[in-house]
């Protein structure tokens, strides 16, 4: 009896762990970046080493680009320059080492945890990484998905392979059923709030139960996403017909006799009845609201319509509400909004940009709000143009962009100034993470958008 | 990479917990095509105000952090991102040790990798390192345990392999690169 990650894990040990070595263990998808690969190009460089497998690297570029059409598609340079050194740094590294990149222009460019799906190369079974932490995103497929730093990207280049001790299991059973106007992100939110930013440190948690087999793969994928914020470095989904149903036909999915071969092999990959985990914990879908944060880390949240606890004395709670400029007691709903995102690998998918449409539809922007709506990959981008939301978007006053990772993290300059409240549907509320000064708020994409159209903070139940 | 078996020295105390990579090294410098020269933007929102001045009381620009090589921090050190540039920033400065009583996964992951040590203490050492400010300890790679100036000895775990790499200036993708022939066997095996 064994649960889903020991499967995967099983299956791609090349080299059992023994007391005095970690396991070596198989990479099937190796994931890159132009933030986090350079440094690791140029090891393969000084020791005169090859990609070792290019045919399973798949290369992007999304943290440091532009959105603004003019500088990804018109002649405008991009405005950062050390971005524009990185992508071409990327664009220069994939063509010696004969990685397959999706670069500036190409149609398939987007989120690098947004395409990988998207193209079907995210499949149940795997296991993928990439230099980044938000990796676990691919968990959503069953896959044993997770970050890693730039010198182990080094390793997969050059072996395949990585040295990792075997983590442990933690199962999060989410019974019951989300109501109307409550998301995913809002779920998700509620599990880091109960088992706390380092609840998941060690762990590798499977997300089970009712309320997640109701889920979409785009809600699943914004589950999996943030296990991260729990300390997590994976979270996986056991695939079913949602998940087969998502990759069928998807451009590099299997076709033919391959799909029903690989359908087959992937509904083994859920956790056999009595197996056991290390941790576990139970959560009432029907009992969460739509969440909010109030504090710097994802930990700090609370249902919208509560008030902020009085920790007063309590180091990180003064420290946080100094940041915020908030105080205990304190009500969250109507609130001041200065900044709204919508984006991110967290919220940057169909599902999501609906969902934002749904509320902004025959509304408009408060005055003095600034809305940017940001899709998560250029094929997400198209899919909403055809699906009417852009325009809706447009209507309602908001600056509709290219994709990328944006303002969740500010990197490429799209950025919240010093002081101004965001209501964000990305993954970090860290000080400063979404430009100096700047104070977050993660939500979903229905309470973000509430919030654009009255400029306060608001319950999205209200707009459905 | 170069041996490290023992860190002497005294520390600098930055008591919150918490304490993300985004803190550490905020992602607009992630811009950077090498790993040198981050030592200055080490915690930089806490070090600098927005016109770039030192903000003299933070910890890490008084006199008396010059030449420390030990920060203890607060529980879950480290957490959020994957940017292994936090580890190099924190050795540029400097520092060869972290101490907290919980240190998240992948930077402990990346900080080992660079001949950075985390070091993770039981409650009532933390908290005796939090209130002693500048205290000279000795950290012992090849026993695994902390001196205090107290004389307190204190155990600490580091995952087995990864010590024997720093205390022989190993480079785990040598290791790797040594079972390339299982790596090949594996990938020939595979039915699928």
């Amino acid at each position: 009896m064994r649960t889903l990650f020991d499967k995967v894990w099983a299956e791609h040990e090349v080299v059992a762990e023994t007391a005095d070595t970690p396991a070596v263990l198989y990479v099937d998808l190796h994931l890159i970046h132009e933030v986090t690969s350079p440094q690791a190009f140029s090891t393969l460089k000084r020791l005169g080493l090859p990609v070792r497998r290019p045919d399973r690297t798949l290369a992007t570029m999304d943290h440091s680009t532009p959105t603004s059409s003019e500088q990804v598609f018109g002649n405008v340079p991009i405005k950062v320059d050390d971005a524009a050194r990185q992508v071409r740094q990327l664009e220069q590294n994939a063509a010696q080492f004969g990685v397959e990149l999706f670069g500036m222009r190409d149609a398939r460019r987007g989120i690098v945890h947004v395409i990988s799906p998207e193209l079907g190369t995210t499949q149940p079974g795997m296991t993928i990484v990439c230099g980044d932490s938000h990796t676990s995103t691919h968990g959503a497929f069953g896959a044993l998905a997770f970050g890693i730093g730039t010198t182990e990207v080094g390793h997969v280049f050059a072996t395949q392979t990585l040295l990792q001790r075997k983590p442990k299991t933690f199962a999060v059973n989410v019974e019951g059923r989300l109501r109307p106007g409550v998301t995913a992100k809002d779920l998700i939110l509620a599990v880091i709030g109960k088992i706390g930013v380092s609840g998941g440190t060690g762990h590798v948690l499977e997300y089970r139960g009712a309320a997640i087999r109701a889920l979409s793969m785009d809600e699943r994928m914004t589950v999996c996403n943030m296990s991260i914020e729990a300390g997590a470095r994976a979270g996986m989904i056991a695939p079913d017909d949602t998940t087969f149903a998502y990759l069928k036909n998807k451009p590099r999915a299997p076709t033919g006799e391959d799909w029903d071969k690989a359908v087959t092999r992937w509904r083994t990959f859920v956790t056999d009845p009595g197996a056991v985990f290390d941790v576990a914990v139970e959560i009432d879908a029907s009992a969460i609201e739509p969440m909010i944060t109030y504090g710097t880390n994802p930990g700090m949240v609370l249902p919208i319509g509560a008030s902020i606890p009085d920790n007063a004395g309590d180091e990180v709670f003064d420290k946080a509400m100094g940041y915020m400029g908030f105080h205990g007691g304190d009500a969250m709903l109507g609130k001041r909004v200065d900044v709204v995102f919508i984006g991110s690998c967290t919220n940057g998918r169909l599902d999501d940009l609906k969902a934002a449409a749904h509320i902004l539809k025959g509304r408009k922007v408060a005055p003095g709000v600034r809305l940017l709506i940001v899709p998560g990959s250029q094929e997400i981008k198209r899919q909403a143009e055809a699906a009417g939301y852009a325009d809706i978007f447009k209507a309602a006053g908001a600056d509709w962009r290219e994709s990328g990772c944006s303002m969740c993290l500010g990197m490429n300059g799209d950025t919240v100034d010093a002081g101004q409240y965001s209501i964000s549907t990305s993954n970090r509320n860290f000080e400063g993470r979404q430009g100096v000064g700047a104070r977050t708020l993660l939500v979903s994409p229905f309470t973000a958008a509430a919030s654009a159209v009255h400029g306060r903070i608001t319950d999205p139940r209200g707009m459905l | 990479m170069q041996p490290v078996l023992r860190v002497h020295s005294k520390t600098v105390v930055i008591p919150s917990s918490n304490i993300d990579t985004d803190q550490i090294i905020p992602a607009r410098f992630l811009t950077t095509t090498t790993k040198e020269g981050l030592g200055r933007q080490l915690f930089a929102d806490w070090r600098y105000r927005p016109d770039g001045t030192p903000i003299a009381d933070f910890v890490l620009n008084r006199p008396e952090a010059r030449g420390a090589q030990v920060l203890v921090a607060g529980r879950n050190f480290g957490c959020g991102s994957s940017r292994e540039h936090a580890p190099w920033a924190l050795l540029d400065f400097g520092f060869r040790a972290v101490i907290s009583t919980e240190i998240a996964d992948i930077f402990r992951g990346n900080s080992m990798k660079n001949g950075l040590l985390p070091i993770v203490v039981d409650d009532a050492t933390s908290r005796w390192l939090l209130e002693h400010p500048g205290a000279e300890i000795d950290i012992d790679l090849e026993t695994c345990r902390l001196t205090l100036p107290t004389g307190a000895v204190v155990a600490f775990p580091l995952e087995a392999f990864a010590r024997h790499c720093l205390l022989n200036g190993i480079d785990e993708l040598g290791y790797l690169q040594s079972r390339l022939s299982d790596t090949e066997r594996y990938e020939a095996a595979r039915a699928w």
